[in-house]
């Protein structure tokens, strides 16, 4: 492989002849393919790009908030794979053949007429935000955390020796511990955790009428 | 952050071939340590090694009632597998109370191992720091210590390992599987970490290009109890001030077993080798009890700010095991 001094090889310029042809890309650099919110993207990054900085900066899908950039804060949360994750600690070139989930895909995924996804209703029901910056954090994380609980997966206020994957039921303590990785500045807790439980509530009761 | 080249490994041999002869490299699992003290210029790879492709990511019963856990098993998964729950609730319980949802969905049980201290001063650039730049100093030795060390530190150093799953290991006598340039090997958990003493930069007995595949988990005797509990500045996500780890068993009030390690104490999971002899073999009245816990933290020498650990661990010990004794 050829070694390039410039961050990016002029030639391999998305759209250029030779990265048409595949050409060769600096050895700081990786051509990598995933879906976002349904739709395939190849691209070429600097090893360096987290995933968030591949969904703000190079997709322009600018929902998922740069807060701390450290993993403290959770408002850069998506769904990889269907689980949540913190998006500013992942490298990109990591996720090559990933399906990755934003707050802008949520209602996409999840809705068919394209109307909001339950939570993101709940949360304008409920009032649940004020600034709203960690809100999109705050959104994916809920729907990630709703499947986990589905799943059985116990949270440290869980009977952690209760038998395996029985759906586990979401009471306030266990919503305040699930998302206590997506931090409100403005103090919006009580009303994300309100929200939350409405699409408890609302999921249980369609549960049992299908039943 | 430094430019740097990318492997992705698809076998250990693979991974290992890559990192070899590189002292510039970095194995990647789920980087939620490594990628962060890359942002802060603590690590500065140029090489990573990406193995979170690798056949790791399995729990294995094990014939004589053990686990075989993989590296790259990530924490949420182990802590919600049904075996664990079942057999070491204090290892699901450990697991659960550290980081967050999201982080736990991508941290694996290797990277856990390995992570370093969050001491201030080791992420600081601008302060010295013998473990970062051996030789610079200890900016905490006489600076802000309230969540330092207050057992088995030196004045080379003064910070605390701050995993909660490798304290629940500790106390479970797991064992650290290793690949490497020379081989295979394994090596008890309470061996695996060290104390600073004159060599703080060296967290592990890790060697250069060793990979831990996986971790050990022996069987425990039937009617063993075990739990985890951890005191913290907020109720949720936060690392600990103090944690005890305790496995016991009991036969006709007698203790037969025990196994009991602190966490946010040392350099490494702390076992208390005194409490467990103390214990061991004896009607654990809860006069026994507190003084076995005592003849461990006897050895404490806490800092200006820290001397709260020790009656805080004290608590924490005596409550985890009076109620492990009281419910065999």
């Amino acid at each position: 492989m050829e070694a390039s001094d410039g961050p990016r090889d002029p030639g391999t310029e998305p759209g250029s002849a030779a990265a048409e042809r595949g050409g060769v890309l600096p050895p700081t650099h990786s051509r990598v393919t995933l879906r976002v919110n349904d739709t395939e993207h190849v691209l070429e990054l600097d090893h360096r790009t987290t995933l968030l900085d591949l969904l703000r900066e190079h997709l322009a899908l600018t929902g998922s908030k740069k807060g701390c950039d450290q993993g403290q804060c959770g408002a850069c949360t998506v769904l990889l794979d269907g689980r949540r994750v913190n998006s500013c600690l992942l490298l990109a070139v990591c996720q090559e053949g990933r399906e990755v989930v934003t707050v802008e895909g949520l209602a996409e995924a999840t809705v068919a007429d394209g109307g909001l996804h339950p939570l993101q209703q709940a949360f304008l029901d409920r009032d649940a935000l004020q600034c709203g910056y960690c809100t999109p954090g705050q959104l994916c994380s809920a729907v990630g955390m709703l499947e986990e609980a589905k799943s059985g997966q116990p949270s440290v206020v869980t009977d952690t020796e209760r038998p395996g994957d029985a759906p586990v039921q979401l009471t306030v303590e266990e919503i305040r511990e699930r998302l206590s990785g997506n931090l409100c500045r403005c103090g919006a807790y009580p009303h994300i955790v309100e929200a939350v439980q409405e699409v408890v509530v609302r999921d249980m009761a369609a549960r049992e009428v299908t039943a | 952050m430094k430019p740097m080249t990318y492997v992705r490994a698809r076998s250990v041999e693979e991974a290992a071939a890559a990192h070899a002869g590189r002292p510039d490299a970095r194995y990647l699992a789920g980087g939620t340590n490594l990628v962060d003290l890359m942002k802060l210029g603590v690590e500065r790879p140029e090489l990573l090694v990406d193995i979170t492709r690798l056949p790791l990511d399995r729990v294995e019963e094990l014939p004589d009632g053990g686990l075989r856990i993989g590296a790259t098993v990530p924490n949420s998964d182990l802590a919600g597998h049904p075996v664990v729950r079942e057999r070491y609730p204090v290892l699901s319980q450990a697991l659960l109370s550290g980081a967050s949802g999201q982080l736990r969905n991508v941290a694996t049980t290797a990277g856990n191992l390995l992570q370093r201290t969050r001491c201030a001063y080791f992420q600081d650039l601008g302060k010295p720091c013998n473990k970062r730049v051996p030789g610079s100093g200890c900016g905490a030795l006489e600076g802000v210590n309230r969540d330092h060390a207050v057992l088995g530190h030196s004045e080379h150093c003064v910070a605390t390992h701050p995993s909660d799953l490798a304290v629940a290991l500790a106390a479970l006598d797991a064992v650290v599987e290793m690949a490497g340039p020379g081989g295979g090997r394994t090596v008890e958990l309470t061996e695996f970490h060290r104390l600073p003493q004159d060599s703080p930069d060296q967290d592990t007995v890790i060697r250069p290009g060793e990979l831990i595949t996986g971790v050990l988990l022996p069987a425990l005797p039937t009617g063993a109890l075990s739990r985890y509990r951890k005191a913290r500045d907020r109720a949720s996500y936060a690392f600990a001030l103090a944690s005890v780890a305790a496995v016991v068993q009991l036969d006709g009030g007698v203790v037969r077993q025990i196994g009991v390690a602190f966490g946010g104490l040392a350099h490494r999971p702390w076992r208390a080798r005194r409490t467990e002899a103390a214990l061991l073999g004896s009607r654990a009245t809860p006069e026994a009890l507190a003084q076995a816990v005592d003849a461990e933290l006897a050895a404490a020498v806490p800092l200006r700010d820290n001397a709260y650990k020790v009656s805080l661990a004290r608590d924490l010990a005596r409550e985890v095991l009076g109620s492990l004794i009281a419910r065999s």
